[in-house]
């Protein structure tokens, strides 16, 4: 099994992704649906990551 | 048809299914572009924590945090179904070692076997007829 070595930004997104996926075929019955709250999802994931690591870089200085 | 009056029979091997193979209740039931969606997501997320050398949880006893952190985890590593039981088998036996990475590995090991959970509850839900 080969080795593979993600950064914190890398991890976080392939995460992102795949549970956005999966939450938004789990979570809603049409396709557009589906499709519309997997990319919130996304969407809200990626927000959580910035604001959290913007609100660590300025509580750090 | 509500949960309660459905049979046994009905929804317990799409369950049975949808635990083993990630997808499986799903491709069952003969939602196969879910199915295959959810059987990539369970299987991409195993597959990198297996890359980044995650360690899988065994059951440990003692105060109530480690209680909860590892029996939790293993519970959350055997929802992978039959990835879990393949990784065990086949000699996967990544020792808990310091480093971001390995933490990475680890957490996306347990997120394969949630994902997987949701999947096995949405399969049943679909079986029951609570969902389409």
């Amino acid at each position: 099994m080969p080795k593979m070595t993600l950064s914190h930004m890398e991890a976080s997104l392939l995460f992102a992704l795949l549970a956005s996926v999966v939450l938004g075929i789990v979570t809603k019955r049409s396709d557009r649906e589906r499709m519309l709250y997997g990319a919130y999802c996304f969407v809200c994931f990626i927000g959580a990551l910035f604001g959290l690591g913007w609100l660590m870089y300025l509580g750090h200085r | 048809m509500s949960a309660s009056k459905t049979p046994i029979s009905a929804w317990l091997p799409i369950v049975a299914l949808a635990w083993l193979v990630p997808g499986g209740g799903h491709f069952m039931l003969k939602r196969t572009t879910r199915a295959a969606l959810l059987f990539g997501c369970c299987l991409l997320a195993l597959l990198a924590g297996l890359m980044m050398r995650g360690a899988m949880f065994s059951p440990q006893t003692g105060d109530l945090f480690t209680t909860l952190i590892y029996c939790g985890g293993f519970v959350a590593n055997l929802c992978s179904g039959i990835f879990y039981l393949l990784t065990v088998w086949m000699g996967y036996a990544q020792p808990d070692v310091a480093g971001h990475v390995h933490d990475y590995g680890t957490k996306f090991l347990v997120a394969a076997g949630l994902m997987n959970l949701l999947a096995v509850v949405d399969a049943f839900e679909i079986a029951t007829g609570r969902k389409s």
